[in-house]
This record gives structure tokens, sequence and C-alpha cells, in this order.
């Protein structure tokens, strides 16, 4: 079982790759649709990238309302 | 070959297969203009017997198949008119609409939708008309329209519950809720998934399979298998009608439309 940091952490890595910014940019506190610049559409694009890395299903009502890195991977861990 | 360049969507017929292109930006929203150019296409397929035996059907935009129906014209549309002229508005585009998706959904050749990123609403209705969706692993299926305070009106509900039954329908709308192309497979309502950016060449390839069969012993198939849900689509005409005449709606496309994110689509 992963921890919260580890999935933090592959989320991190993952948002950084789809939307192409240095890693070292992102942090897990961060407001993501700030930090990465990004519209609800690419949010969907990032939830879909995560639910298919993870290999868990995240429905959006779940993951509305969430802006940060942290929470969303406690979303994500609970669906582990 | 014959083909069709237009300003909404384009097809063409080549080696037996003819391809339907999207490519109306932002996300292939189908208002008016793409319905006059879907209505050309349908009568293009009625003539397409013999020089095709399958048909594709496909988005060039990079961020999806279609966002489904133009909720930004239907809201300015609506602003101009009473209550009652807006649903006798809404009845005559639903009409037209679904005359599209019934020739799509009844068309003797073997239909596949090459769906990728979005595909919502009215565009998941479209999808759904066809007979075969192939789904880039990023796509996205979603009804949104109870969170306008509608139910999909492009006959989604009845082909949905024809090829998949009841639940899944209930699943998807009374939730709101979008499922990916993983989950869309492990329901069955996709039979193939691709790679990112590989929708279309696995539809092509299915394309080039399902060619090879008997034309009239394939669209007798598709009859028999296909059946089309004539009472239930005529009802959800009349039901969203119903729905549409309440202010609820109006106030639901105004914040639809005055939100100033670029695409309100989560809830």
């Amino acid at each position: 079982m992963k921890t919260l940091e580890q999935t933090t952490e592959e989320i991190l890595g993952l948002a950084a790759q789809h939307f192409k910014v240095p890693r070292e940019q992102l942090a897990a506190g961060d407001d993501f649709y700030k930090t990465l610049k990004i519209d609800s559409l690419q949010a969907l694009e990032l939830l879909t990238r995560l639910e298919n890395h993870f290999g868990v299903e995240l429905p959006d009502f779940e993951v509305a309302g969430v802006t940060d890195f942290r929470t969303l991977a406690g979303r994500i861990q609970a669906r582990l | 070959m014959s083909s069709h360049h237009g300003k909404t969507m384009s097809w063409q017929v080549k080696d037996g297969v003819m391809e339907l292109a999207l490519h109306h930006a932002p996300l292939n929203e189908i208002g008016t203009a793409m319905l006059e150019e879907l209505e050309s296409f349908a009568q293009q397929l009625e003539g397409a017997q013999g020089k095709a035996s399958a048909l594709i059907i496909y988005s060039q935009l990079p961020k999806g198949f279609s966002a489904g129906a133009d909720l930004r014209e239907l809201y300015a549309g609506a602003l101009l008119r009473t209550a009652v002229e807006r649903v006798a508005g809404v009845r005559v585009f639903l009409e037209r609409i679904h005359r599209v998706l019934n020739a799509i959904d009844a068309s003797p050749l073997t239909t596949i939708a090459a769906v990728h990123g979005v595909t919502f609403g009215g565009g998941f209705e479209l999808a759904l008309a066809c007979d075969l969706i192939v789904a880039d692993k990023m796509a996205r299926f979603c009804f949104p329209e109870l969170r306008l305070g509608l139910i999909p009106g492009f006959g989604g509900i009845p082909r949905l519950k024809r090829d998949l039954g009841n639940g899944v329908v209930r699943d998807l709308l009374l939730t709101g809720r979008s499922i990916n192309a993983s989950k869309a497979l492990a329901c069955g309502l996709v039979s193939q998934v691709a790679g990112e950016g590989e929708a279309l060449n696995v539809a092509r390839s299915t394309a080039m399979q399902v060619i090879k069969f008997d034309r009239m012993a394939s669209a007798a198939a598709k009859r028999f298998l296909k059946p089309m849900p004539r009472e239930e689509l005529r009802r959800e005409i009349e039901l969203f009608c119903e729905l549409f005449m309440r202010p609820a709606v109006m106030e639901g496309l105004r914040r639809f439309v005055e939100s100033t994110d670029a695409h309100p689509y989560l809830p």
C-alpha cells in the first residue's frame, strides 16, 4: 500500500509531465489550477491521467472543490 | 472518391469507407451551424450505399470529440424569445437533430465513432448513434444535462438504455459524473480502447475488417440487433421541452454562459 506521500509524489510527477512544467516548480500544497494555469477541462485531463495511472475511478464530484495536490492524493489514496 | 469540406465538418469516401471529420472549434459544439452540415451529411450518407460500407466519425480538434450542444447559442437565442417561443424553437432543433442521428443510427453502413478527450452531452449522443465506439484512453464520457435542469435531448437515454440497460444510464445521468475509457469498456459502452492519439487508426483498421463482409448480411444483422427506440425518442423530446420551459433552466444556462472559467464542465 502506497503512503500518502508516495501518491502525492507520483501525482506531482504526472502533472509535471502532462502539462510540461519542471517538476521542481510543483509542491504538494499548491493550488494546481493556479500553479499549472489550467481550466476545468484540463483538470479533467489530469483526472483521467491519474485514473489511468493508479487504476482507480475517481468521480468528478469527489474532486470538485479540490484544488491542491495533497488533498487530491488523499482522494486517490481512499480508493487504492 | 467523393468529398466535401465544410465550415464545421468534412467528409470523404475512399476505398469503401466514409469518414466524417468534425472541426468546429472550440470543441464541436452542436448548434445551428453544425446541425445544418450534419443534415447535409445525412443526405450524403443515404446516397453513400454502394460506394461505402463503413462510416467513421471523428474529431480533428485536440481537446476532444465534442462538448455537446452549443449552450451559448441556445442561451443567446432563448433570451430574445418568450417562454412559448423558446420551447417551440428548441423543439424544432431537437426534431432536426433527431432526424440526423436516427439516419446515422439506422444507416445500413457499419458505423464507428472514434472518440478522444471530451465526449459530453450531445457529442456523447452522436457517438451513441454509431454501431461501435473506439475510445482513446484519454476519452471521457458524461451526461452533464441535469446540472442545467435538463435531460439529454439528442436521443442519448433511449440509445444508451437500448445498448447497455437502465443501470448504467441511471449512474451517468443521475450523478452527472464523467467516466473514462476503461470504465466505458468495462460496462460495454465502447468496444475498443486505443492508445493516446490512436483511436482513428484503430477505427480505420476496424473499418477495413467490417467492409469485408457481405453488405446485405451486415445490414440485416444490424437491423435485427439495433432496433430504433422510436417511442422513447419521441418521449425524450416531449420531456426535454417540458423541462426547458422552467425558469430554472434559463438560470442554469445563464450560470454556464457567464462562468469565468474557460470550460465550466466540472460540477
